[in-house]
């Protein structure tokens, strides 16, 4: 059942909260709109992908992550490292992966990024500084942190930013990972995007921490807690953690309070939260309240409309070239086992 | 010509890639500073400082998970650990993580990086610092998995590992660390390929395939075999386990007619198993009499030293197996 703090984005007066410093210019602010409509549409399309069988396996969409995806996107450089959990559509799509690649292999088709290998769990792409989207939970986690190593030991100044859900919190290694990063004071950003449930259980009964931003404290890492709803919230603060980390002070860990609008995966029956408490959230959500904000600076709501127009063809015409794409070929089966 | 013993040959594949490769770096548990529970990394640190030896806390997770990320972006991790046992501690890793990436990436990420350590028995250290792991690693496509049994083949072996663009499971044995060895005088490079049986003795009437300390223990039952039975045995050191070299035990077996592997690893699904069924899958026709394998009984290894021989697959095992078929 809904806790009653959930009433709020954020859920906590006690909470660290950044205040949203940096603010963003309306063009910017625009292409950030336009990014959040379509990750939000591409998994949209991908859920009635799923229902009507075209997919396969597990699914998890990020509807109502959108702000911690493209909040980052602007914050950090091309070259910087990106891990990420099976819900990790919306980190690769605003990083610039093409929604044609992605659907495909979604669908397991072969202009897929991977092939059609990896499918919805394991989105990547080097070139776009995504190392891997992981479906064991916690496991991208040391991943990153080995690549700030990485970066430490060749002197370069990029930096790793890794994405996991409060649910994450709970594994061993990660704590492993937080204590090795702080003690080496590693380049990396710990973001963690709360959405208060692990899977189909919330938080309250999972966690002994309440809020779980000082869960790092104990390390004596920085950390902080911000409506990860909001797109300029959470640019300022991966901004700040990417500064730090460039600078030689070590990690940063940033709890973003969200909400997933959406089921766990595809086919979730969501018996564990009212539709009431869904209808709440989205008062809060990352696209409502970038709309208002546009609307707020006085950009035309034809505008708007002109882009989710935009956006919504993009996205059509990416799942019909999807849907129609070629299988891959069996002898695919047998190579990458190896690098050879 | 110069001789070793197999620790400083390690030893000095790791200083010798780590001077020619800016890539490469050391990470484990009490590496550095003290040089490695078994002196393996010794001298590294005082070579090549805390930024290329690193001493870790006792994280295997989150190590390994590190290695694993490091290697993904073009470094060339060498991971020590101290037990070989522990992997199951961070299997996660090794398995899901490492040896899958290039598979479920379509091949746009690799990870080339040497998981390296001790296993084995005979050192009375008990259940969870004595077990042999090859066989559970050769159930996992994208590790390669390979276990020297003298100095040469453990340098060569090991810079062929650093090298290869996947990640290796190099297995030392407990008991071989103090054996010694021939060697090429420390300036002359070379390798051992990874895949590559070698024939460390000729025979005509079994072939023995094996690894490790095994060999060692096999070479010593052909001898005894020979001088109280006049039998030859021919005694195939496998060298890798992941690939496996079936070529050369085939060959082998072709002139011999019969088959045994053994293995410090379970017998029971093993990859003596895998040898045998091979044998039997590829070239049935060359065999004399049944193929047969010996690996470790179904029980965990315990602390007394007559216990732990009677379990162990070793010489006096080794030669019971071969007099039954030979009969």
């Amino acid at each position: 059942m809904a806790e009653p703090s959930l009433k709020a984005s954020i859920p906590s007066a006690q909470a660290a909260v950044a205040e949203p410093t940096a603010v963003l210019a309306t063009d910017q602010l625009l292409s950030m709109y336009r990014m959040m409509f379509l990750i939000r549409r591409v998994e949209e399309s991908l859920l009635e992908l799923a229902e009507s069988g075209k997919i396969g396996g597990a699914m998890h969409t990020a509807i109502g992550h959108e702000g911690a995806a493209v909040g980052m996107a602007a914050a950090l450089r091309k070259d910087d490292y990106l891990t990420c959990t099976y819900r990790g559509h919306h980190h690769s799509l605003a990083r610039g992966m093409d929604p044609k690649r992605a659907i495909c292999e979604v669908l397991g088709k072969a202009p897929g990024f991977a092939k059609g290998k990896g499918g919805s769990m394991h989105f990547v792409d080097p070139s776009l500084g995504l190392m891997g989207a992981n479906g064991i939970v916690g496991a991208q986690v040391p991943h990153a942190a080995g690549m700030a190593l990485a970066a430490k030991i060749r002197g370069e100044d990029r930096i790793a930013i890794t994405f996991f859900g409060d649910g994450a919190l709970y594994q061993g290694l990660m704590h492993e990972t937080f204590n090795m990063a702080q003690k080496w004071k590693l380049p990396v950003i710990f973001y963690c995007e709360n959405n208060r449930y692990s899977e189909m259980t919330p938080i309250a009964r999972t966690s002994s921490v309440s809020e779980i931003y000082q869960f790092v404290r104990a390390y004596g890492m920085e950390s902080i807690q911000i409506d990860g709803n909001d797109v300029e919230v959470v640019y300022d603060a991966v901004s700040k953690a990417a500064a730090r980390a460039r600078a030689g002070e070590g990690p940063t860990f940033i709890e973003g309070i969200t909400y997933r609008l959406a089921g766990h995966m595809a086919g979730d029956l969501e018996t564990y939260r009212s539709s009431e408490e869904i209808e709440m959230q989205r008062a809060y959500e990352p696209l409502t309240q970038l709309q208002q904000k546009l609307l707020d600076r006085g950009v035309p709501e034809d505008e708007l409309n002109r882009i989710r127009a935009e956006v919504e063809e993009e996205v059509q015409a990416a799942v019909e070239y999807a849907v129609e794409a070629p299988w891959p070929d069996v002898a695919e089966a047998y190579t990458d086992v190896y690098k050879v | 010509m110069r001789k070793t013993t197999y620790i400083q040959a390690i030893n000095e594949a790791m200083r010798d890639e780590m001077r020619r490769d800016e890539r490469v770096f050391l990470i484990g548990e009490d590496i550095g500073h003290y040089g490695g529970l078994f002196r393996v990394t010794r001298n590294l640190m005082e070579e090549f400082g805390e930024r290329r030896v690193i001493d870790t806390p006792i994280s295997e997770q989150g190590f390994m998970g590190m290695a694993v990320g490091a290697a993904m972006v073009g470094l060339r991790p060498i991971v020590e650990l101290m037990y070989m046992d522990f992997f199951l501690v961070c299997a996660d890793q090794i398995f899901n993580q490492a040896a899958r990436m290039h598979y479920m990436t379509g091949g746009l990420l690799h990870v080339p990086m040497v998981i390296r350590g001790q296993q084995g028995g005979g050192k009375r250290y008990g259940s969870q610092h004595s077990a042999s792991v090859e066989s559970t690693f050769a159930q996992f496509p994208g590790i390669k998995v390979v276990a020297p049994s003298t100095p040469y083949d453990a340098k060569g072996l090991l810079i062929s590992a650093i090298r290869d663009d996947n990640p290796v499971l190099f297995l030392e044995h407990k008991m071989l660390y103090f054996t010694r060895g021939d060697m090429p005088d420390a300036e002359e490079e070379y390798t051992v390929p990874i895949g590559k049986a070698d024939i460390k003795r000729e025979g005509k009437d079994l072939t023995l395939a094996t690894f490790s300390y095994n060999l060692l223990q096999a070479l010593e039952a052909a001898e005894e075999l020979k001088a109280e039975h006049g039998l030859d045995i021919e005694v195939v050191d496998l060298r890798s386990i992941t690939p496996l070299d079936m070529e050369t035990v085939l060959t082998s077996v072709a002139k011999t007619g019969r088959l045994l592997a053994v293995h410090e690893s379970q017998a029971n699904a093993g990859i003596g198993a895998e040898i045998v069924a091979r044998a039997y899958e590829e070239a049935p026709y060359l065999l004399k009499a049944p193929a047969r394998r010996l690996g470790m009984a179904p029980a965990s290894i315990p602390v007394s030293k007559p216990l732990e021989e009677e379990l162990l697959p070793w010489k006096k095992n080794i030669k019971a197996a071969v007099l039954e078929m030979l009969r």
